[in-house]
């Protein structure tokens, strides 16, 4: 449904007040939605259609069991998309309206400029609906069954992507290479490359122990090349596209997935920053240019609601705009730099004040470049963990209750960061393609302290040998000691071995 | 609206339905898992479908909060927020609302259980008339108002007198359509169950414990078949007695065993209460088969061959396996009424064998 003619108007005025603060957004169009229709599009994640799959049912049911005993609420949807489309819900208070309009012109500003959406596909509404036609023809084609697994299976690999891989500049001479002698292979027959020397002083110079580093070095080289992948690839995915002997529209499918889960991705690496930037904007407009004297108590109380914290989990809405806020004002009174740092002096650290007014430049500059890693990294500081009561929090085994562990500043950023890279997936990555000259996949997972849960493991790795239709193997630790998850096509085993990195 | 995700939705259900039914047994032997709530609504704390991955344990688990408190202060039992792989939905169960019905139902299809055929003509009908129908005639008050526009709106189509700009319809008498009715009948079939259990020494709380739960699915299934059904719990041991459902479950008693003490109590509760002219009657007994003596058992066969079964439905002695009881009950009766399909006997030497033990009992469809 359209907007009402008083929704309209009240649009057009807060995408005015919008611009006036240097906000760029999209295009954006708004569509009022009652809660069901809301929760089937949050379910389908955003879009109002997406291929069938019973998982999106799944999403449906528990939001709108959530809805119907009060326990959530969905007030909008924005997609990144240009034109943006936004949702809002039609039996929200007007107040609510506004603050949502506002909030979702704030995202819109954000998916346009912010650097880690700039390679996302803009026209993903006509793309998803596309995707959902093709695998609806392949479902009449081939059966809901067949297809469904197939898309389960794909589903099970979705986070086996690299979420750097849209802003790395391949290589593409990689296949070229394939035959012909290279140039290490040479030097290593022509015998190795002896450092120029006086010949008495050979013995010196080019120690035995030194060319016989040289060679190793040379064959280890070459052995490189014949690796396949010759490095370590993170981009699970694209590898098994190219390499797994998939049907053509197995491929399809499985590509699909792929562009879906890179589409997405940006959205989970920037989402304290992007709900943050919404809730700073959705604040400032409203409480200086649209709230009514009469909304505030409305307001305030929706806008605490948002801001509400619990002990046990991070709200990334409220972490966000305190730190944009912070970063505000500390640029405002030119709280950074040399100077500033080295200062010791506690009292004046504290009512440093050089007038700069850098403050709005800074947080718009922050937008466009960093994503929740880097903001983090960046702009959490001492005085900020402080303040804002963070800590971490760890299992007691005794009392069988998670508990504060610690407030300690850089505990608390280690484990922030930590959990926030790779969006808090283990790191898998495909080092050999042809394990024991067997065309076997061998899979690495870097362990940093963590285990993988080994019975999903071993569930992915059967689907994984679905697709690579050979044997397949994961290496990983289990309390730091090395283990290998394989599945043959029939069995599952779990070996101890040594591990190989 | 019909909306697209109805499709999703119902797949879901699907597979949800397809789980539980996979997974039954496990279901089953975990009585605590199912709970009554209110009448009718049976709730299954079920794993939400999640499509695994490799994602982490959780080891050491670890993660970022924001609030006051010292250190120790608990941060609430749900450790999600930030840890790693927070933003996963984690361990949290998805309860799936499924009537008792239809777990009835899925209790069927898996047991293969068969419709169970009321005896006799103890069974009042009722009839009722149901709005399903359309036809061309009929009183004016029963008119269906949207299909008889519809059917005018199609002939002035077809005649060509429909003016979009002037969109006015007239029904005639040939377009007009009437609802219908169809009357059904609905028997109305009264059943009756009554448990007896042996609660002497041996019985202990595991034994109970089965017996517990194999009645809940015995009742959930006869539920479904039954419009009213009434249930009533006797316990025994050297004497028997009348209890409540409470009572019955967890009364611990010792002393001797007289089975026939429990027969005659059964016996007296149909001869008094519940005719088998208007009652279909489901004794059930469960013992662990230690009987006082074998005078008793021939008398407790006495019983059974001249009063109950002709009155009964069926008669079903569940044995449940204990570490003290000798277990020659279900032999001797077995001895004594072998061909007899109106009784039925079962050993259940676990919780695994249950569903083995429902099987037996109410797979004959009497």
């Amino acid at each position: 449904m359209n907007l009402t003619s008083e929704l309209r108007e009240l649009k057009d005025e807060i995408r005015g007040y919008a611009s006036e603060f240097g906000l760029d957004f999209f295009e954006t169009f708004f569509e009022l939605l009652d809660f069901d229709e809301l929760n089937e599009v949050a379910a389908f994640g955003g879009f109002p259609t997406r291929y069938p799959h019973w998982r999106f049912g799944m999403e449906y049911e528990e939001l709108s069991k959530g809805y119907s005993y009060g326990l959530q609420k969905i007030y909008e949807m924005v997609i990144n998309n240009d034109p943006c489309y936004a949702y809002l819900m039609n039996c929200n208070a007007l107040v609510d309206q506004k603050l949502v309009i506002a909030h979702v012109y704030a995202h819109s500003d954000f998916f346009k400029n912010n650097l880690w959406f700039s390679k996302t596909d803009r026209k993903m509404m006509d793309k998803m609906a596309n995707h959902g036609t093709k695998i609806r023809r392949y479902i009449e084609k081939l059966g809901h069954e067949k297809v469904e697994t197939f898309i389960d299976v794909c589903l099970t690999l979705e986070n086996l992507v690299d979420y750097h891989a849209p802003f790395v500049k391949r290589r593409d001479d990689r296949r070229t290479r394939a035959g012909g002698e290279d140039e290490e292979e040479a030097a290593l027959r022509a015998g190795v490359v002896r450092l120029r020397s006086k010949e008495y002083m050979d013995r010196f110079i080019n120690p035995p122990e030194f060319l016989e580093a040289q060679k190793r070095r040379l064959e280890d080289k070459i052995q490189r090349k014949r690796r396949f992948p010759e490095d370590k690839q993170k981009d699970v995915l694209e590898f098994l596209l190219e390499y797994a002997p998939l049907q053509r529209w197995e491929q399809e499918i499985l590509s699909m997935i792929r562009e879906e889960a890179y589409y997405f991705a940006p959205q989970g690496m920037t989402k304290i920053m992007n709900e943050g930037w919404a809730t700073y904007w959705h604040s400032t407009l409203m409480t200086q240019r649209i709230l009514k004297d009469s909304e505030l108590i409305d307001y305030a109380d929706h806008h605490s609601g948002t801001l509400g914290t619990r002990p046990g989990a991070l709200n990334p809405y409220k972490v966000g705009v305190e730190l944009f806020r912070d970063i505000e004002d500390r640029w405002n009174k030119g709280k950074f730099g040399k100077e500033f740092d080295e200062c010791d002096d506690l009292v004046a650290k504290k009512n440093w004040n050089r007038d700069l007014g850098l403050g709005r430049q800074k947080i718009f500059e922050v937008r466009k470049i960093y994503n929740d890693v880097s903001f983090i990294d960046t702009f959490l500081n001492e005085d900020f963990c402080r303040e804002q009561k963070l800590f971490v929090y760890r299992y007691n085994p005794r009392s069988g209750q998670y508990e504060i562990g610690d407030r300690d500043f850089a505990k608390v950023k280690e484990q922030l960061l930590y959990s926030l890279t790779n969006m808090g997936q283990p790191f898998i990555y495909v080092t050999d393609g042809n394990y024991s000259n067997r065309g076997e996949l061998y899979l690495w997972h870097k362990w940093d302290g963590i285990d993988l849960r080994f019975d999903q493991a071993l569930d992915t790795l059967k689907g994984i040998h679905r697709i690579w239709q050979r044997p397949v193997h994961l290496e990983t630790k289990e309390e730091g000691r090395g283990r290998l998850l394989s599945f043959d096509g029939e069995n599952t085993s779990i070996k101890e071995i040594t591990p190989t990195q | 609206m019909v909306h697209k995700i109805e499709k999703d939705l119902l797949r879901f259900k699907q597979i949800v339905r397809g789980k539980i039914k996979k997974d039954l047994r496990k279901y089953i032997t975990r009585g605590e898992l199912i709970g009554k709530k209110g009448k009718h609504l049976v709730s299954i704390p079920l794993p939400q479908i999640e499509i695994p991955h490799f994602r982490y344990g959780s080891n050491k688990r670890e993660g970022v909060g924001q609030g006051d408190g010292e250190k120790g202060t608990p941060v609430g039992s749900d450790g999600e927020g930030n840890g790693p792989g927070g933003d996963q939905p984690g361990e949290h169960l998805l309860e799936v609302d499924i009537t008792l019905e239809e777990l009835a139902k899925i209790l069927g299809e898996e047991l293969q259980l068969p419709n169970i055929k009321p005896r006799g003509n103890k069974n009042v009908v009722a009839e009722k008339d149901r709005y399903t129908h359309i036809r061309k005639t009929g009183p004016e008050s029963l008119r269906h108002f949207k299909r008889t526009f519809k059917e005018a709106l199609r002939r002035q189509l077809m005649m060509g007198t429909y003016d979009p700009t002037k969109p006015r319809i007239l029904p005639i008498r040939e377009d007009k359509r009437f609802l219908s009715w169809e009357t059904k009948q609905s028997p109305e079939n009264n059943a009756v169950v009554i448990y007896m259990m042996d609660v002497s020494g041996s019985m202990g709380n595991e034994q109970k414990e089965i017996v517990r739960i194999e009645s809940f699915w015995i009742d959930t299934w006869l539920r479904s078949q039954y419009k009213n059904i009434e249930c009533r719990y006797v316990v025994h041991d050297a004497v028997a007695k009348e209890v409540d459902q409470h009572t019955f479950y967890h009364l611990r008693e010792s002393g001797g065993t007289k089975i026939s003490s429990a027969y005659e109590l059964c016996l007296k509760l149909i001869q008094e209460k519940f005719s088998p002219y208007e009652w279909n009657i489901y004794p059930f007994h469960f013992s662990d088969g230690d009987n006082w003596s074998g005078k008793d058992t021939s008398r407790c066969a006495e019983l059974l061959e001249q009063e109950i079964l002709p009155k009964a439905n069926v008669f079903c002695y569940g044995q449940v396996k204990s570490a003290y009881g000798s277990g020659q009950f279900k032999g001797d009766l077995d001895k004594h009424f072998a061909g007899d399909d109106r009784l039925i006997t079962s050993e259940i030497l676990n919780r695994d064998g249950i569903l083995d033990s429902i099987k037996a009992f109410l797979g004959k469809g009497r």
